[in-house]
């Protein structure tokens, strides 16, 4: 497979009331991730994006707002957080089979002002055992899993307080963050349960926004204005009887391993880099508890060792803050992140070695995650 | 075992949710008769849950329908503060379990009186009766 890279991020200020409509920020991030990159609108002929339910816009709408001459690639998910690098998959492939020679990928959506990112819905079968009884929020389901993982690791609620408060320390450097008080341990323990193990300081504001990368081939890449970010390796991965939608979760058996457990040798081996080359790691958050179980899975630190390498601040983890300081923009702007931090361009929250970033997509039993290099 | 009021009995009795389909509505229909009824894949043999067409482990498209003792252990549990649909305000806080029966599948659902809760804790039915559809809850068995 030839060579592909991302080349340009965009975002649109993240607000709690955009007052403009999804496909006015989703044309907005897509704008300023080609002109990060230097590359002029028009010649993006391919477009990839997600949504749940019908929290986001087409990319056929986001080609009519850019008035695109044409696509030649389109591919809308019916994903939510598993998505961002399973589209960064997709987007590479059809670049390197010739499909499209720049390809847009975009998450927006009003999760704050319009339909709420917490009480979301799933379409499927699965939800009509899960939604009447009340067992009707994602972070529910995150929290399950949580308590069950924390208890045979030997971690427990203090570990979940070491990523909120690391991630708040990083989103205070960070301008684009929209929760930025500090936070220490007794801030963490007096914030209030939301659906216990979690804490309001658990949990991922809902957010108004959009964010935007632009992929292209190596060869344009060098053309164009800031370092190309190799995608080293980029895939997805679900084991079997992955349920009936995104919330099904009762056919799993083990709550305490997630996808990264099964995704890392083949994306590692096909990177050509081993965990501990990773000098930055930006992991899905929509709630504290994946953030610990993805590091373990990826083998970037041994099993109960997560919330210790938390705290040890050796490895760079969601330098922006992560979702839960920029909010729920599904991890679109995670990826953006690790690709900012490949091209040294972090700002005050910059990573001092940054040659190696992974990068993951989604919190239990399916989800997708990248390696990207320099 | 039962609630105070008394079930009407109805062949497609469900919650209120639109997704109801051939495959559920038995499991619902039983529940309102206080009956836990599960799918048997006749070629492989295993039981599930959720009902659905075809088995999650063969593929295989035959199944019987069967009641099970619905006595179980607790694998985990969450407790709700806040709550997301305004329907469950008055509920909070409320435990959800995942409780994987003795008889096989495993199960997300409400506990009733759930001080004490522990990993590993034994479970039994405690059906809660909505006014068109039962609910299967359960609650710490002594
Ligand atoms: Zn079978």
């Amino acid at each position: 497979m030839s060579e592909v890279a991302v080349v340009g991020v965009g975002y649109t200020r993240f607000s709690r009331e955009s007052a403009r409509p999804v496909l006015d920020l989703a044309a907005e991030a897509a704008v300023a991730a080609c002109d990060d990159a230097g590359l002029p609108v028009h010649e993006v002929d391919g477009i990839a994006s997600h949504m749940i339910g019908h929290d986001s816009e087409n990319a056929q709408a986001v080609a009519t707002a850019l008035a695109l001459p044409g696509l030649r690639c389109v591919l809308d998910l019916n994903q939510a957080g598993q998505a961002p690098c399973n589209l960064l998959a997709h987007a590479a492939a059809s670049i390197s089979a010739g499909l499209a020679n720049h390809v847009l990928i975009f998450r927006a959506l009003n999760g704050r002002s319009g339909p709420k990112v917490g009480s979301a819905r799933f379409p499927g079968r699965g939800g009509q055992f899960r939604y009447p009884i009340g067992y009707d929020s994602y972070l529910m389901y995150i929290a399950m899993w949580a308590r069950r993982y924390l208890h045979e690791t030997g971690q427990d609620e203090r570990d979940l307080a070491a990523v909120a408060i690391a991630h708040r320390e990083y989103a205070v450097r960070n301008e684009r963050a929209i929760r930025r008080t500090p936070l220490d341990l007794d801030g963490y323990f007096s914030s209030s349960y939301v659906a216990e193990p979690f804490r309001v300081a658990d949990c991922t504001p809902e957010v108004d926004g959009a964010c935007a990368l632009l992929v292209t081939s190596m060869e344009r890449a060098r053309d164009l204005c800031h370092p190309p970010v190799r995608i080293a390796a980029a895939a997805y991965r679900t084991g079997p009887r992955p349920g009936l939608d995104i919330g099904d979760h009762v056919l799993t058996d083990d709550y305490t391993r997630n996808f990264t457990d099964l995704i890392r040798d083949d994306l590692f081996g096909r990177a050509g880099v081993t965990p501990a080359d990773v000098d930055v790691a930006c992991l899905y958050d929509c709630f504290t508890g994946p953030v610990l179980m993805s590091l373990e899975g990826l083998g970037l630190c041994d099993r109960g060792g997560a919330g210790e390498l938390v705290r040890s601040g050796r490895l760079p983890i969601n330098p922006h803050g992560g979702l839960l300081g920029e909010g729920y923009l599904h991890g679109m702007n995670t990826l953006a992140e690790a690709v900012l931090q490949i091209q040294g361009r972090g700002g005050d929250r910059q990573a001092a070695k940054h040659e190696v970033a992974v990068v993951t997509s989604g919190g239990l039993m399916d989800g997708s995650a990248a390696v990207l290099t320099n | 075992m039962t609630t105070a009021r008394t079930p009407v009995a109805s062949a497609t009795a469900g919650p209120p949710d639109g997704r109801i389909d051939a495959d559920s509505a038995p499991f619902w229909a039983a529940l309102r008769q206080e009956r836990v009824e599960l799918q048997r894949c006749t070629a492989c043999a295993r039981l599930r849950f959720p009902p659905m067409g075809r088995c999650p482990w063969c593929a295989g498209a035959s199944y019987v329908r069967e009641e099970v003792d619905a006595r179980g252990t607790i694998y985990s549990w969450i407790v709700v503060h806040r709550a997301f649909g305004s329907e469950f305000a008055a509920d909070v806080p409320y435990v959800v379990a995942t409780v994987d029966l003795d008889a096989g599948p495993r199960i997300a659902l409400r506990l009733e009186r759930p001080e004490g809760v522990d990993f590993g804790s034994r479970v039994r039915p405690d059906f809660h009766h909505h006014d068109d559809w039962t609910e299967l809850r359960m609650v710490l068995d002594e």
